[in-house]
């Protein structure tokens, strides 16, 4: 019973994560680069961008503590996960890919956006270089995601492809 | 080179190479 309830929280907690990043890619960045334009870029900086960084961070912590207790605690092995052992090598993609997002938030994306937005301290010089460390961890994570999710997915659901 | 990460359409398209590379490494390195 607690697998299911585990599983079930990784996947919201993942459509959360993924969910904020492709919003973050697909559409904050592209309107920002309108709102600047027009003058309306605070609305968006100041009101929406930190509450989805907000979700978007925890939301990777959940999602990687949930599924690292799904791997554990199903008899696959979190070990054997990242050692890309047997059966469970292909979900051990898809665990290290995530792993690697995760490291992306919190050390390139969290840090550096909050010199963006104006939590920290920043010169100009600190904020142009920022955005642009922060823009392509981001965009690293949507390229990541691609295969992550097909990895996920495979792991359980599509052993006859590795066959 | 143009940085594919620079453009949406370029990180999508890095994204799907990058999942057929290693698709075809774990079906012939893993498992």
């Amino acid at each position: 019973m607690d697998l299911v309830i585990d599983r079930w929280f990784h996947v919201m907690s993942g459509i959360a994560w993924v969910g904020i990043l492709y919003y973050f890619n697909f559409i904050q960045v592209p309107g920002l680069a309108k709102a600047k334009a027009d003058g309306t870029a605070p609305g968006i900086t100041k009101h929406i961008a930190p509450t989805a960084l907000l979700w978007f961070r925890w939301a990777s912590i959940a999602t990687w503590l949930t599924g690292a207790y799904y791997l554990e605690r199903s008899g696959l092995g979190l070990g054997n996960a990242f050692l890309l052992k047997g059966g469970v090598a292909y979900i051990g993609i898809g665990a290290w890919l995530g792993t690697i997002m995760l490291f992306n938030v919190w050390v390139l994306i969290w840090p550096n956006q909050k010199k963006v937005l104006g939590m920290v301290e920043a010169t100009d010089e600190a904020k142009a270089k920022a955005a642009r460390i922060a823009l392509l961890a981001s965009r690293t994570n949507t390229m990541l995601s691609i295969p992550m999710l097909f990895f996920m997915v495979a792991g359980p659901h599509g052993a006859m492809l590795f066959s | 080179m143009k940085n594919p990460l620079d453009s949406i359409i370029g990180t999508i398209v890095s994204g799907f190479v990058l999942t057929i590379v290693l698709f075809f490494f774990a079906k012939n390195f893993l498992g």
